[in-house]
Protein backbone atom coordinates (compact mmCIF):
# COMPACT_ATOMS: atom_id res chain seq x y z
CA UNK A 1 0.00 0.00 0.00
CA UNK A 2 1.36 3.27 -0.84
CA UNK A 3 1.16 5.60 1.63
CA UNK A 4 0.60 9.49 1.04
CA UNK A 5 1.63 12.10 3.45
CA UNK A 6 0.25 16.28 2.92
CA UNK A 7 3.12 18.41 4.13
CA UNK A 8 1.81 21.74 3.24
CA UNK A 9 -1.79 22.83 2.04
CA UNK A 10 -3.15 25.65 0.24
CA UNK A 11 -2.69 27.98 3.15
CA UNK A 12 0.98 27.10 3.71
CA UNK A 13 1.71 27.10 0.47
CA UNK A 14 0.04 30.30 -0.30
CA UNK A 15 2.59 31.88 3.09
CA UNK A 16 5.56 30.16 2.42
CA UNK A 17 5.26 32.51 -1.00
CA UNK A 18 4.79 35.31 0.18
CA UNK A 19 7.31 35.00 2.59
CA UNK A 20 9.76 34.24 -0.13
CA UNK A 21 8.26 37.21 -2.41
CA UNK A 22 9.21 39.33 0.63
CA UNK A 23 12.98 38.02 0.95
CA UNK A 24 13.13 38.55 -3.08
CA UNK A 25 12.10 42.08 -3.02
CA UNK A 26 14.60 42.30 0.51
CA UNK A 27 17.77 40.28 -1.04
CA UNK A 28 17.75 42.46 -4.44
CA UNK A 29 16.50 46.06 -2.73
CA UNK A 30 13.27 45.83 -4.71
CA UNK A 31 12.84 45.38 -7.83
CA UNK A 32 14.48 47.33 -10.52
CA UNK A 33 16.06 45.05 -13.11
CA UNK A 34 14.07 42.38 -11.14
CA UNK A 35 12.77 39.71 -13.75
CA UNK A 36 10.86 36.09 -12.57
CA UNK A 37 11.34 32.67 -14.97
CA UNK A 38 9.88 29.48 -13.89
CA UNK A 39 11.25 26.20 -14.91
CA UNK A 40 8.43 24.31 -17.12
CA UNK A 41 6.26 22.55 -15.83
CA UNK A 42 6.43 22.45 -12.26
CA UNK A 43 8.08 26.31 -11.79
CA UNK A 44 6.09 27.96 -13.92
CA UNK A 45 2.58 28.88 -12.06
CA UNK A 46 5.05 29.05 -8.44
CA UNK A 47 6.96 32.25 -10.74
CA UNK A 48 3.05 33.76 -11.82
CA UNK A 49 2.27 33.31 -7.73
CA UNK A 50 5.59 34.96 -7.19
CA UNK A 51 5.41 37.65 -9.54
CA UNK A 52 2.10 38.62 -8.82
CA UNK A 53 2.90 38.74 -5.00
CA UNK A 54 5.93 40.67 -5.43
CA UNK A 55 3.80 43.23 -8.13
CA UNK A 56 1.64 43.59 -5.29
CA UNK A 57 3.87 44.32 -2.70
CA UNK A 58 5.68 46.81 -4.40
CA UNK A 59 2.59 47.96 -7.11
CA UNK A 60 4.51 47.80 -10.19
CA UNK A 61 4.77 45.44 -13.08
CA UNK A 62 7.60 43.24 -12.95
CA UNK A 63 8.91 41.17 -15.86
CA UNK A 64 8.44 37.39 -16.27
CA UNK A 65 9.40 34.44 -18.29
CA UNK A 66 8.97 31.18 -18.93
CA UNK A 67 12.09 28.39 -19.75
CA UNK A 68 11.81 25.17 -21.23
CA UNK A 69 15.35 23.35 -20.53
CA UNK A 70 14.61 19.89 -22.44
CA UNK A 71 17.47 20.97 -25.13
CA UNK A 72 20.04 21.81 -21.96
CA UNK A 73 19.55 18.21 -20.22
CA UNK A 74 22.49 16.70 -19.85
CA UNK A 75 20.57 13.64 -20.74
CA UNK A 76 18.43 14.75 -23.77
CA UNK A 77 19.74 12.36 -26.18
CA UNK A 78 20.63 9.17 -23.58
CA UNK A 79 17.15 7.14 -23.66
CA UNK A 80 14.99 6.36 -27.06
CA UNK A 81 12.28 8.79 -26.28
CA UNK A 82 12.77 11.79 -27.12
CA UNK A 83 10.88 14.51 -24.12
CA UNK A 84 8.74 16.91 -25.64
CA UNK A 85 9.65 20.65 -26.23
CA UNK A 86 7.83 23.24 -24.92
CA UNK A 87 7.82 26.98 -25.50
CA UNK A 88 10.47 29.03 -23.87
CA UNK A 89 9.13 32.58 -23.43
CA UNK A 90 12.17 35.29 -22.42
CA UNK A 91 11.43 38.12 -25.05
CA UNK A 92 13.98 40.39 -23.47
CA UNK A 93 17.62 40.41 -23.26
CA UNK A 94 19.12 39.11 -19.68
CA UNK A 95 21.93 41.00 -19.93
CA UNK A 96 22.81 42.93 -16.58
CA UNK A 97 19.55 41.65 -15.35
CA UNK A 98 18.63 40.57 -11.66
CA UNK A 99 17.04 36.57 -12.46
CA UNK A 100 15.15 35.00 -9.77
CA UNK A 101 15.07 31.39 -11.96
CA UNK A 102 11.95 29.73 -9.84
CA UNK A 103 11.50 25.68 -9.67
CA UNK A 104 9.22 23.24 -7.77
CA UNK A 105 11.28 20.88 -6.43
CA UNK A 106 15.18 21.27 -5.99
CA UNK A 107 16.46 17.28 -6.13
CA UNK A 108 19.64 16.50 -8.18
CA UNK A 109 20.83 20.17 -8.97
CA UNK A 110 20.84 18.98 -12.85
CA UNK A 111 17.94 20.96 -14.08
CA UNK A 112 19.40 23.66 -12.36
CA UNK A 113 22.56 23.50 -14.21
CA UNK A 114 20.67 22.71 -17.02
CA UNK A 115 18.77 25.90 -16.70
CA UNK A 116 21.69 28.51 -16.20
CA UNK A 117 23.25 27.09 -19.33
CA UNK A 118 20.15 28.27 -20.75
CA UNK A 119 19.87 31.79 -18.74
CA UNK A 120 23.43 32.52 -20.27
CA UNK A 121 22.38 31.99 -24.11
CA UNK A 122 19.45 35.07 -23.63
CA UNK A 123 22.28 37.72 -22.52
CA UNK A 124 24.81 37.89 -19.35
CA UNK A 125 22.94 38.73 -16.36
CA UNK A 126 24.06 40.60 -13.36
CA UNK A 127 22.86 37.64 -10.93
CA UNK A 128 20.79 34.58 -11.20
CA UNK A 129 18.95 33.64 -7.82
CA UNK A 130 17.42 30.67 -6.94
CA UNK A 131 13.81 30.04 -6.21
CA UNK A 132 12.42 27.08 -4.82
CA UNK A 133 9.13 25.60 -2.67
CA UNK A 134 10.68 22.27 -1.96
CA UNK A 135 13.92 21.67 -0.55
CA UNK A 136 14.68 17.80 -0.68
CA UNK A 137 18.10 17.52 -0.77
CA UNK A 138 20.55 14.58 -2.36
CA UNK A 139 22.39 16.89 -4.47
CA UNK A 140 24.85 15.65 -7.50
CA UNK A 141 26.31 19.17 -8.23
CA UNK A 142 27.63 21.91 -6.28
CA UNK A 143 23.66 23.81 -6.64
CA UNK A 144 21.83 25.76 -3.42
CA UNK A 145 18.54 27.89 -3.62
CA UNK A 146 18.26 31.30 -2.13
CA UNK A 147 15.04 31.39 -1.50
CA UNK A 148 13.21 28.37 -0.04
CA UNK A 149 9.70 27.63 0.89
CA UNK A 150 10.12 24.89 3.30
CA UNK A 151 13.38 22.18 3.40
CA UNK A 152 12.08 18.43 3.33
CA UNK A 153 14.61 15.76 3.92
CA UNK A 154 13.36 12.71 2.00
CA UNK A 155 14.08 9.35 1.06
CA UNK A 156 15.25 8.58 -2.93
CA UNK A 157 12.57 5.49 -2.70
CA UNK A 158 10.13 8.86 -1.94
CA UNK A 159 8.17 10.84 -4.28
CA UNK A 160 7.82 14.53 -3.57
CA UNK A 161 4.74 16.04 -5.85
CA UNK A 162 4.14 19.59 -5.52
CA UNK A 163 0.10 20.59 -6.92
CA UNK A 164 -0.34 24.59 -7.79
CA UNK A 165 -3.00 25.48 -10.12
CA UNK A 166 -5.18 27.94 -11.03
CA UNK A 167 -7.91 26.65 -8.35
CA UNK A 168 -5.73 27.84 -5.58
CA UNK A 169 -7.40 26.04 -2.66
CA UNK A 170 -6.39 22.37 -4.30
CA UNK A 171 -2.74 23.73 -3.47
CA UNK A 172 -0.56 21.27 -1.81
CA UNK A 173 2.83 19.23 -1.67
CA UNK A 174 2.13 15.65 -0.81
CA UNK A 175 4.96 13.24 0.07
CA UNK A 176 4.15 9.66 -1.92
CA UNK A 177 6.11 6.54 -0.95
CA UNK A 178 7.28 5.11 -3.89
CA UNK B 1 6.67 10.64 -27.68
CA UNK B 2 9.11 8.73 -30.54
CA UNK B 3 9.17 8.52 -34.15
CA UNK B 4 8.24 4.93 -35.36
CA UNK B 5 10.87 5.08 -37.82
CA UNK B 6 14.84 5.62 -37.99
CA UNK B 7 14.42 7.52 -41.52
CA UNK B 8 12.45 10.59 -42.41
CA UNK B 9 11.45 9.24 -46.23
CA UNK B 10 8.07 10.97 -47.07
CA UNK B 11 4.78 11.49 -45.50
CA UNK B 12 2.56 8.84 -47.01
CA UNK B 13 3.57 6.35 -44.08
CA UNK B 14 3.57 9.05 -41.80
CA UNK B 15 0.89 8.72 -39.23
CA UNK B 16 -1.06 11.66 -38.45
CA UNK B 17 0.56 11.59 -34.46
CA UNK B 18 3.38 11.75 -35.75
CA UNK B 19 2.66 14.82 -37.84
CA UNK B 20 1.65 16.75 -34.94
CA UNK B 21 4.61 15.54 -32.92
CA UNK B 22 6.77 16.91 -35.55
CA UNK B 23 4.76 20.20 -36.01
CA UNK B 24 4.29 21.06 -31.94
CA UNK B 25 8.20 20.17 -31.81
CA UNK B 26 9.26 22.77 -34.37
CA UNK B 27 6.25 25.43 -32.99
CA UNK B 28 8.85 25.62 -29.83
CA UNK B 29 11.94 25.36 -31.75
CA UNK B 30 11.40 28.76 -33.61
CA UNK B 31 12.26 30.76 -30.54
CA UNK B 32 15.75 29.23 -30.85
CA UNK B 33 15.99 31.79 -34.61
CA UNK B 34 14.69 34.26 -32.62
CA UNK B 35 17.55 34.57 -29.73
CA UNK B 36 20.80 36.61 -29.88
CA UNK B 37 22.66 33.48 -29.35
CA UNK B 38 21.01 31.29 -31.80
CA UNK B 39 22.68 27.64 -30.98
CA UNK B 40 21.69 25.34 -28.08
CA UNK B 41 23.71 22.08 -27.16
CA UNK B 42 21.68 19.50 -27.66
CA UNK B 43 22.83 17.56 -30.80
CA UNK B 44 26.60 18.06 -29.57
CA UNK B 45 28.89 15.54 -31.11
CA UNK B 46 26.80 14.52 -33.88
CA UNK B 47 27.50 14.69 -36.92
CA UNK B 48 24.96 15.50 -40.32
CA UNK B 49 25.91 15.08 -43.86
CA UNK B 50 23.81 16.94 -46.45
CA UNK B 51 24.49 14.47 -49.57
CA UNK B 52 23.10 16.53 -53.05
CA UNK B 53 22.55 15.12 -56.17
CA UNK B 54 20.18 18.06 -57.43
CA UNK B 55 20.82 22.07 -57.08
CA UNK B 56 19.43 24.06 -53.95
CA UNK B 57 20.01 26.80 -52.15
CA UNK B 58 16.93 27.00 -49.88
CA UNK B 59 16.47 23.29 -48.58
CA UNK B 60 20.55 22.70 -48.46
CA UNK B 61 20.92 26.01 -46.48
CA UNK B 62 17.93 25.29 -43.55
CA UNK B 63 19.26 22.18 -43.12
CA UNK B 64 22.88 22.90 -42.19
CA UNK B 65 21.19 26.07 -40.18
CA UNK B 66 19.15 23.93 -38.31
CA UNK B 67 21.88 21.04 -37.67
CA UNK B 68 24.36 23.74 -36.67
CA UNK B 69 21.64 25.93 -34.03
CA UNK B 70 21.51 22.46 -32.71
CA UNK B 71 25.19 22.49 -32.11
CA UNK B 72 25.74 19.17 -34.60
CA UNK B 73 28.57 19.29 -36.88
CA UNK B 74 27.54 19.84 -40.66
CA UNK B 75 29.31 18.05 -43.97
CA UNK B 76 28.14 19.21 -47.13
CA UNK B 77 28.79 17.07 -50.31
CA UNK B 78 27.26 17.97 -53.65
CA UNK B 79 27.43 15.47 -56.48
CA UNK B 80 29.52 18.57 -58.64
CA UNK B 81 32.44 18.53 -56.30
CA UNK B 82 32.35 14.85 -54.88
CA UNK B 83 33.55 11.52 -56.23
CA UNK B 84 30.23 10.92 -58.60
CA UNK B 85 31.88 12.75 -61.46
CA UNK B 86 34.38 10.12 -60.98
CA UNK B 87 31.74 7.87 -61.79
CA UNK B 88 31.40 6.46 -58.03
CA UNK B 89 27.80 4.85 -57.48
CA UNK B 90 25.40 6.20 -54.85
CA UNK B 91 25.94 3.22 -53.14
CA UNK B 92 30.06 3.28 -52.91
CA UNK B 93 29.48 6.71 -51.77
CA UNK B 94 27.21 6.04 -49.54
CA UNK B 95 28.76 3.02 -47.84
CA UNK B 96 31.95 5.39 -47.98
CA UNK B 97 30.42 8.30 -45.55
CA UNK B 98 29.11 5.46 -43.67
CA UNK B 99 32.24 4.47 -42.47
CA UNK B 100 33.02 7.84 -41.51
CA UNK B 101 30.36 7.08 -38.57
CA UNK B 102 27.83 10.11 -39.20
CA UNK B 103 24.52 10.10 -37.42
CA UNK B 104 22.02 11.36 -39.71
CA UNK B 105 22.56 11.35 -43.75
CA UNK B 106 20.46 13.99 -45.73
CA UNK B 107 20.18 13.30 -49.06
CA UNK B 108 18.64 15.11 -52.42
CA UNK B 109 18.74 13.29 -55.85
CA UNK B 110 17.01 13.11 -59.00
CA UNK B 111 16.15 9.59 -59.12
CA UNK B 112 12.66 8.81 -56.85
CA UNK B 113 13.68 6.07 -54.03
CA UNK B 114 16.95 6.88 -53.33
CA UNK B 115 16.33 8.32 -49.91
CA UNK B 116 14.71 4.98 -49.73
CA UNK B 117 17.53 2.98 -50.96
CA UNK B 118 20.13 4.29 -48.20
CA UNK B 119 18.02 3.81 -45.62
CA UNK B 120 17.69 0.25 -46.07
CA UNK B 121 21.06 0.18 -46.49
CA UNK B 122 22.91 2.18 -43.68
CA UNK B 123 22.25 2.17 -40.01
CA UNK B 124 22.22 6.31 -39.83
CA UNK B 125 19.16 7.90 -39.84
CA UNK B 126 18.16 9.27 -43.68
CA UNK B 127 16.72 12.33 -44.46
CA UNK B 128 14.72 12.37 -47.82
CA UNK B 129 15.27 16.10 -48.95
CA UNK B 130 13.84 15.27 -52.21
CA UNK B 131 14.02 12.33 -54.66
CA UNK B 132 13.12 12.67 -58.08
CA UNK B 133 8.95 13.59 -59.15
CA UNK B 134 8.33 11.01 -55.60
CA UNK B 135 8.32 13.23 -52.34
CA UNK B 136 9.61 15.84 -50.63
CA UNK B 137 8.54 15.16 -46.69
CA UNK B 138 10.53 18.23 -44.98
CA UNK B 139 8.72 21.07 -47.51
CA UNK B 140 5.42 19.44 -46.48
CA UNK B 141 5.85 19.54 -42.95
CA UNK B 142 7.06 23.29 -43.15
CA UNK B 143 4.06 24.18 -45.55
CA UNK B 144 1.79 22.42 -42.89
CA UNK B 145 3.48 24.21 -39.71
CA UNK B 146 2.53 27.66 -42.12
CA UNK B 147 -0.64 26.77 -42.65
CA UNK B 148 -1.51 25.88 -38.17
CA UNK B 149 0.36 28.70 -37.62
CA UNK B 150 -1.89 30.87 -39.44
CA UNK B 151 -5.36 29.35 -39.82
CA UNK B 152 -4.77 28.08 -36.49
CA UNK B 153 -5.50 24.61 -37.84
CA UNK B 154 -5.55 22.06 -40.88
CA UNK B 155 -8.73 20.11 -40.48
CA UNK B 156 -11.84 21.33 -42.50
CA UNK B 157 -9.42 24.06 -44.19
CA UNK B 158 -9.73 23.85 -48.57
CA UNK B 159 -6.33 24.13 -50.27
CA UNK B 160 -5.81 25.05 -53.31
CA UNK B 161 -2.64 23.47 -55.66
CA UNK B 162 -1.61 24.63 -58.68
CA UNK B 163 0.76 24.21 -61.18
CA UNK B 164 3.00 20.98 -62.70
CA UNK B 165 1.88 18.17 -60.36
CA UNK B 166 2.62 15.38 -62.06
CA UNK B 167 6.24 16.60 -61.74
CA UNK B 168 5.89 17.52 -58.24
CA UNK B 169 7.34 16.12 -55.24
CA UNK B 170 6.26 19.00 -53.23
CA UNK B 171 3.01 18.45 -54.24
CA UNK B 172 2.78 14.82 -53.38
CA UNK B 173 3.89 15.06 -50.33
CA UNK B 174 1.68 17.95 -49.64
CA UNK B 175 -1.37 15.87 -50.63
CA UNK B 176 -0.75 12.92 -48.39
CA UNK B 177 -0.17 14.88 -45.66
CA UNK B 178 -2.93 17.91 -46.07
CA UNK B 179 -5.54 14.92 -46.73
CA UNK B 180 -4.49 13.14 -43.79
CA UNK B 181 -4.71 15.91 -41.56
CA UNK B 182 -8.31 16.64 -42.56
CA UNK B 183 -8.44 19.73 -45.02
CA UNK B 184 -9.93 19.55 -48.90
CA UNK B 185 -7.20 19.53 -51.17
CA UNK B 186 -8.31 20.96 -54.94
CA UNK B 187 -5.52 20.59 -57.82
CA UNK B 188 -5.08 22.44 -60.61
CA UNK B 189 -3.18 22.60 -63.71
CA UNK B 190 -2.47 21.59 -67.62
CA UNK B 191 -4.03 18.42 -68.13
CA UNK B 192 -0.95 16.90 -69.19
CA UNK B 193 0.54 17.82 -65.64
CA UNK B 194 -2.17 16.12 -64.12
CA UNK B 195 -1.31 12.65 -62.94
CA UNK B 196 -4.33 9.77 -64.05
CA UNK B 197 -5.99 8.35 -61.16
CA UNK B 198 -5.04 11.30 -58.83
CA UNK B 199 -8.46 11.86 -57.49
CA UNK B 200 -7.68 8.11 -55.58
CA UNK B 201 -5.43 10.18 -53.36
CA UNK B 202 -8.61 11.92 -52.27
CA UNK B 203 -8.29 15.27 -53.51
CA UNK B 204 -10.70 17.31 -56.32
CA UNK B 205 -9.27 17.67 -59.76
CA UNK B 206 -10.47 20.99 -61.31
CA UNK B 207 -9.19 22.15 -64.92
CA UNK B 208 -10.08 25.73 -64.36
CA UNK B 209 -8.00 27.98 -62.41
CA UNK B 210 -10.92 29.89 -61.37
CA UNK B 211 -12.86 27.45 -60.05
CA UNK B 212 -9.79 25.33 -58.10
CA UNK B 213 -9.14 28.69 -56.20
CA UNK B 214 -12.78 29.98 -55.54
CA UNK B 215 -13.50 29.96 -51.45
CA UNK B 216 -9.48 28.35 -51.34
CA UNK B 217 -8.26 29.28 -47.75
CA UNK B 218 -4.93 28.42 -48.56
CA UNK B 219 -3.07 29.06 -52.16
CA UNK B 220 -0.13 27.21 -53.29
CA UNK B 221 1.30 27.66 -56.24
CA UNK B 222 4.28 25.13 -57.54
CA UNK B 223 6.96 26.27 -59.35
CA UNK B 224 6.50 25.77 -63.17
CA UNK B 225 9.79 23.60 -63.85
CA UNK B 226 11.00 25.73 -67.25
CA UNK B 227 13.72 22.97 -67.35
CA UNK B 228 10.70 20.67 -68.63
CA UNK B 229 9.87 22.81 -71.28
CA UNK B 230 11.39 21.24 -73.98
CA UNK B 231 9.27 18.13 -73.81
CA UNK B 232 6.51 20.23 -75.05
CA UNK B 233 4.37 19.87 -71.68
CA UNK B 234 3.05 23.03 -72.44
CA UNK B 235 2.64 25.63 -75.47
CA UNK B 236 4.32 28.08 -74.21
CA UNK B 237 5.25 29.47 -70.83
CA UNK B 238 2.69 32.59 -72.11
CA UNK B 239 0.04 30.66 -72.75
CA UNK B 240 0.85 28.88 -69.50
CA UNK B 241 0.79 31.77 -67.31
CA UNK B 242 -2.33 33.33 -68.73
CA UNK B 243 -4.31 30.24 -67.83
CA UNK B 244 -2.68 29.34 -64.80
CA UNK B 245 -1.06 32.50 -63.09
CA UNK B 246 -2.34 33.75 -59.41
CA UNK B 247 -2.84 37.32 -59.92
CA UNK B 248 -4.82 40.25 -58.42
CA UNK B 249 -8.13 39.41 -60.56
CA UNK B 250 -8.63 35.45 -59.89
CA UNK B 251 -7.35 35.98 -56.30
CA UNK B 252 -9.89 37.66 -55.05
CA UNK B 253 -12.09 34.48 -55.81
CA UNK B 254 -10.47 33.23 -53.04
CA UNK B 255 -11.42 33.97 -49.20
CA UNK B 256 -10.69 37.37 -48.05
CA UNK B 257 -8.05 35.98 -45.55
CA UNK B 258 -6.39 33.19 -48.05
CA UNK B 259 -2.91 33.18 -47.75
CA UNK B 260 -0.63 32.26 -50.74
CA UNK B 261 2.27 29.77 -50.12
CA UNK B 262 5.08 28.97 -53.01
CA UNK B 263 8.00 26.45 -52.24
CA UNK B 264 10.55 28.36 -54.52
CA UNK B 265 12.30 29.32 -56.62
CA UNK B 266 9.73 31.93 -57.96
CA UNK B 267 9.36 32.34 -61.52
CA UNK B 268 7.97 35.89 -61.71
CA UNK B 269 5.22 36.37 -63.89
CA UNK B 270 4.45 32.89 -64.60
CA UNK B 271 3.13 30.93 -61.96
CA UNK B 272 2.54 34.12 -59.44
CA UNK B 273 2.52 37.90 -60.23
CA UNK B 274 5.15 39.66 -58.66
CA UNK B 275 2.60 41.74 -56.19
CA UNK B 276 1.36 38.86 -55.37
CA UNK B 277 4.25 36.71 -54.08
CA UNK B 278 5.61 40.71 -52.28
CA UNK B 279 1.59 40.94 -51.00
CA UNK B 280 -0.39 40.95 -48.14
CA UNK B 281 -2.06 37.38 -48.54
CA UNK B 282 2.16 36.14 -49.54
CA UNK B 283 3.96 33.89 -46.64
CA UNK B 284 6.89 32.53 -48.73
CA UNK B 285 9.47 33.94 -46.39
CA UNK B 286 7.47 32.86 -43.69
CA UNK B 287 7.59 29.15 -45.09
CA UNK B 288 11.41 29.84 -45.24
CA UNK B 289 11.70 30.62 -41.44
CA UNK B 290 9.40 27.33 -40.53
CA UNK B 291 11.94 25.25 -42.40
CA UNK B 292 14.64 25.82 -39.88
CA UNK B 293 12.13 24.91 -37.43
CA UNK B 294 10.91 22.00 -38.97
CA UNK B 295 14.40 20.12 -39.81
CA UNK B 296 15.59 20.91 -36.15
CA UNK B 297 12.66 19.33 -35.20
CA UNK B 298 13.26 16.43 -36.91
CA UNK B 299 17.47 16.36 -36.37
CA UNK B 300 15.91 16.46 -32.85
CA UNK B 301 13.53 13.94 -33.29
CA UNK B 302 15.76 11.46 -35.23
CA UNK B 303 18.97 11.82 -32.94
CA UNK B 304 19.94 10.22 -30.24
CA UNK B 305 19.17 6.79 -27.93
CA UNK B 306 18.39 3.32 -28.91
CA UNK B 307 17.09 2.36 -25.44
Amino acid sequence: MKKNTVVMDAESVDRSLTRMAHEILERNRGTDNLIIIGIRKGGVPLAERLTEKISAIEGTEIMSGTLDITLYRDDVLTTGIRPPIEKTYIPFPLDKKRVVLVDDVLFTGRTIRAAMDALMDFGRPAIIQLAVLIDRGHRELPIRADFIGETLPSSLWENVRVTVTDDRSADEVVIEEG
Amino acid sequence: MKLSSKDMLGIRDLPREEIDLILDTAASFKEISERTIKKVPTLRGKTVITLFFEASTRTRTSFEIAAKRLSADTINISASTSSVVKGETLIDTARNLESMNPDIIVIRHSAAGAAQILAGLLKQSIINAGDGAHEHPTQALLDMLTIREKKGRIEGLTVAIVGDIAHSRVARSNIYGLIKMGANVVICGPAMMIPRGIERMGVTVCCSMRDAIRNADVVMMLRMQLERQEKNLFPSLREYAQQFSLNRDNIRLAKDDVIVMHPGPVNRGVEIAPDIADGPSSVILEQVANGVAVRMALLYLLSGGTK
